[in-house]
């Protein structure tokens, strides 16, 4: 018997269960929201083509069209200027080793504040409990920011998005230190909503992608995870040079034993 | 005052809708003169460039000295109602339906008689105004009310040859979108029924100030479903809409994705609106006497007039305009009209850069109210639209060269 048939029979028998981490794309789900003199990323449209009617009178199918960075999706380390001359740099280089990956989730969600940020001492608390981070895997930053919808998930003040994430100094702790594969939030970006502000701005991308490692934002049930065990599978569309894409996330999660 | 238009009851849910029937609609092609003047709300009529008189109707030639040149001319808009009569049981169906149906005979001053549809105030011997206006099959005809200060809400043929909003339910199609609230303020005073505004994206910041009273719901021009969701809901309440789609970035390049942004904001948009929309507006053109009435189309002057410096912006004006007209042509079959009012630069941060003056929220409500009650097809809000549009009658090519700056 293979590893593999002893995960297939698990999966099986439900001793290992797959858990949903996607957003569903739809059309009202918030995107990143640039000023308005800027290139903005295509929001997701859902155009039908037939619907078994005179347009195709025996199928249904749609033709969609958005951004790279729309819905649950992930970052490649070209998406940032840090990451731009890196190799194997796009989403259709990168390795697919790497789209299967252990991960660690730090539970944030008693963070009320809209500006929580994850900080060292909050890492390091959960590393005394849990043990360090692993190298190679992905750290996921579950703030409960998904069961909110609409305007109260984008939160876009006058002053911009006040969502959480984390600060500079954490960044390069979980990518230099401990050689983190990626980093995962469920707000629209890995950053937190006031990164702009920070030093460097908008550290989680400076420092992931300036590492050769990788994003995901817009990630849901976290809750359903434990604080390690679970692996990610996490395979973003094959776009030519692309710098990220909606994708399923999905979390295999075994019974502990 | 409501004279003959009392506050609609709720519709018996048992009653067959009537189908919008029209009244007569052909007309000779030199008649369209007349629908260009009835159009922009203008009171003109051939005039000889020879002899100086007036003709009504449109003459191949001038009755009085033959000469063939007859340019259209604004005329004096008064006349004496020589006889009147109404016609209880017209043959014509559209009529019939809607009888009884005054029409009088005018000695105009301007020379011609002509058989005229009567404001219900007219006494035979006095003096009258004329107007020409669009009716329900889009063709110019002669209206005539008493001189002076006539409240011309009152005629019911008036009200069937405009689209006043009084009792009827609008929906403007973005809340966010520039003079929304000065645009719903003011159709509600004319006595709309109900203004509904679009919001689309409703997850972005909305403060909703100047809207008490009105109803906001989510309207997504750019979403498939969001418009379909829209319509099953609330597009059989819908008559009048107001467009003021618009995507002003007067430093953006001109790059195809500018263009695909823009085109999609002001021309895409609404067209997936009206694929939607207009066939329920069709059927519902004689829907009661408040049926379906117009489509409003708040347009960039640039849409006639191209400006260089905003190329992508006037395109996606232009594409607009374009798909007007197949619009047009589609709420014709109910006898709904379309109206496109031409603004100059607006008075908002998308046009920031560039010099006064800019046309106000007011001005454009004030716009959009008037091609309502009189039923116009085309306008233009300012006076740099209007400058523009009248240099372009006259020279298009000076009017290129004059905004290549």
């Amino acid at each position: 018997m293979t590893l593999l048939d002893t995960l297939v029979a698990a999966l099986g028998a439900g001793s290992v269960r797959v858990v949903d981490l996607t957003q569903t794309l739809t059309e009202d789900f918030p995107i990143i929201a640039l000023p308005p003199e800027l290139g903005q990323s295509a929001p997701v449209r859902i155009e039908r083509i037939s619907n078994y009617d005179a347009s195709g009178p025996g199928w249904y199918w749609n033709n969609l069209s958005f951004g790279e960075h729309t819905g649950t999706h992930f970052d490649a380390p070209i998406h940032w200027h840090t990451g731009r001359d890196l190799a194997q740099n796009t989403v259709d280089t990168m390795p697919v080793g790497q789209m299967v990956a252990p991960a660690c989730v730090i539970d944030c969600s008693a963070h009320t504040d809209p500006d929580h940020l994850l900080t060292v001492a909050e890492v390091q608390a959960w590393e005394g409990q849990h043990g360090p981070v692993p190298q190679g895997a992905w750290v996921l930053m579950r703030s409960d920011w998904s069961r909110r919808s609409g305007a109260a998930y984008a939160n876009l003040q006058a002053d911009g998005a006040h969502t959480p994430g984390p600060d500079a100094e954490v960044m390069r702790y979980l990518v230099h230190t401990r050689g983190i594969l990626g980093f995962g939030t469920e707000t629209i970006g890995t950053d937190a909503g006031q990164g702009g502000h920070f030093t460097p701005p908008y550290p989680a991308h400076h420092y992931l992608h300036g590492a050769g490692r990788y994003g995901l934002q817009c990630l849901t049930n976290l809750h359903l995870l434990p604080p390690t065990g679970a692996v990610l599978i996490t395979a973003p569309l094959k776009i030519h040079h692309g710098s990220g894409s909606p994708l399923r996330v999905l979390a295999l999660v075994s019974e502990r034993v | 005052m409501t004279g003959p238009f009392p506050p609609p009851g709720r519709k018996n849910p048992l009653t067959l809708t009537r189908v919008p029937l029209l009244p007569p609609k052909a007309r000779s092609r030199k008649a369209h003169l007349l629908t260009a003047a009835a159009a922009t709300g203008r009171f003109a009529l051939p005039c000889c460039g020879g002899c100086g008189a007036f003709a009504f109707p449109v003459p191949e030639a001038c009755p009085v000295c033959l000469s063939p040149d007859l340019p259209m001319t604004d005329a004096p808009a008064t006349a004496v109602l020589l006889s009147q009569t109404v016609a209880e049981v017209p043959a014509d169906s559209y009529f019939r339906e809607r009888s009884p149906w005054r029409v009088g005979l005018v000695k105009m001053d301007a020379g011609p008689t002509a058989l005229v549809h009567l404001h219900p105030g007219c006494v035979t011997g006095d003096v009258v105004r004329l107007s020409l206006l669009l009716d329900r099959a889009g063709q110019a005809v002669l209206h005539a009310a008493p001189k002076g200060n006539t409240d011309m809400t009152t005629d019911p043929q008036w009200h069937e040859m405009t689209a006043h909003p009084r009792h009827r339910r609008v929906l403007i199609t973005d809340a966010r979108g520039f003079g929304a609230a000065q645009i719903a303020a003011s159709l509600k005073k004319a006595g709309a029924r109900e203004v509904v505004l679009g919001l689309p994206e409703a997850w972005k910041p909305f403060d909703g100030r100047g809207l008490d009273g009105l109803t906001v719901l989510p309207l997504d021009m750019g979403s498939e479903r969001s418009v379909a969701d829209f319509v099953r809901d609330h597009g059989h309440k819908v008559e009048i809409v107001v467009n003021t789609a618009d995507h002003p970035r007067p430093m953006a390049a001109a790059t195809p994705q500018a263009l695909r942004e823009a085109l999609e904001a002001v021309a895409l948009g609404p067209h997936r609106l009206a694929a939607a929309l207009a066939p329920v507006m069709v059927a519902r053109g004689a829907d009661g006497p408040y049926g379906a009435a117009a489509w409003v189309n708040v347009l960039s002057v640039h849409a006639l007039a191209p400006m260089p410096a905003m190329a992508v912006y006037s395109a996606a004006h232009a594409t607009a305009l374009a798909l007007s007209h197949g619009l047009r042509a589609q709420l014709a079959a109910g006898g709904v009209r379309l109206a496109n009012l031409f603004a100059g630069p607006l008075d908002s941060p998308g046009f920031q850069p560039m010099p006064h003056p800019k046309v106000s929220a007011g001005a454009v409500a004030g716009a959009v109210l008037n091609a309502l009650t009189r039923g116009l097809e085309e306008d233009a809000i300012g006076d740099v639209a209007r400058d523009l549009m009248q240099r372009l009658a006259e020279n298009p090519k000076a009017v290129e060269r004059d905004l290549r700056g």
